[in-house]
């Protein structure tokens, strides 16, 4: 399992708009790039991530391989309830990983 | 004399080194993409609908030292209410092997319609943002990067 960055505000009062900004730590392999032996590298890239807070999807992204190594996404939602807000990315095998964070709003 | 032949040496090595760059991507890569290739993507998210200017503000560093992670910012101007808010951002780029960069779909609940990311370039070019808002209207910004050192051509 790769190494995950989340970064969001542990409590939030009800209505506020907060930032959430994730990172995966992942080569995004472009698949255009040739190795020491002179054959191309194969592609390995996340194409897709998902957030969603309380099950509802909140925030989805289809990514390719211009999108940099360790991919950075950074986005808002409004603090609605407390709950767990789920994010899951998706690689070019179809493996997913998933991680969860717990808000307190109030 | 001596003064402009001091000048035209670390000119002539980076033309070098350009030179040995280009060498290298068209061996890796087939074709890059072109300004036709992005249209052609730009039209297969819009069909013939009509892309406004305005609302969407891309952010990107103007000059670029390492195009291998380049800081990116989207945002839209918007209410992000049912009746009016951005359905989804897509992010295109004009050289890149491919003209795709990323799409992020967006709900009413976001409450602030803005995206950030980190991005490969390949080369100086143009980066193009288009939002789609829920009543499926287009909106675009877009913004000229200069890349001093491209992705790809080095580890």
């Amino acid at each position: 399992m790769a190494r995950v960055l989340i970064n969001l505000p542990a409590q939030a009062t009800r209505g506020e708009v907060i930032e959430i900004k994730t990172l995966l730590a992942h080569p995004m392999e472009t698949g255009y790039r040739v190795g020491p032996t002179g054959t191309a590298i194969p592609r390995d890239i996340i194409n897709r991530f998902v957030c969603s807070y309380n099950g509802a999807e909140l925030f989805r992204a289809e990514l390719f391989p211009a999108i940099a190594a360790n991919p950075f996404i950074a986005f808002f939602t409004v603090a609605t309830e407390s709950g767990e807000l789920a994010f899951s990315w998706t690689d070019d095998h179809g493996e997913t990983q998933t991680e969860v964070r717990r808000i307190t709003v109030e | 004399m001596d003064a402009g032949s001091k000048s035209a040496s670390p000119t002539r090595r980076l033309l070098l080194l350009a030179a040995a760059g280009f060498g290298f991507t068209s061996l890796a890569v087939p074709a890059a993409a072109t300004t036709t290739a992005m249209e052609e993507a730009i039209r297969a998210l819009t069909g013939e609908a009509v892309i406004n200017r305005g609302k969407v503000k891309l952010e990107l560093p103007p000059i670029v030292e390492n195009g291998n992670t380049v800081a990116l910012t989207v945002s839209v101007e918007s209410p992000m209410t049912e009746a009016d808010h951005v359905a989804s951002i897509h992010i295109f780029n004009q050289k890149n092997p491919q003209p795709y960069v990323a799409a992020f779909h967006l709900a009413p609940r976001a409450g602030k319609a803005a995206v950030s990311t980190r991005i490969r370039l390949t080369d100086s070019q143009r980066v193009i943002a288009i939002a789609r808002l829920g009543d499926g209207s287009f909106w675009s910004d877009s913004a000229d990067v200069i890349v001093t050192l491209a992705a790809c051509v080095e580890g």
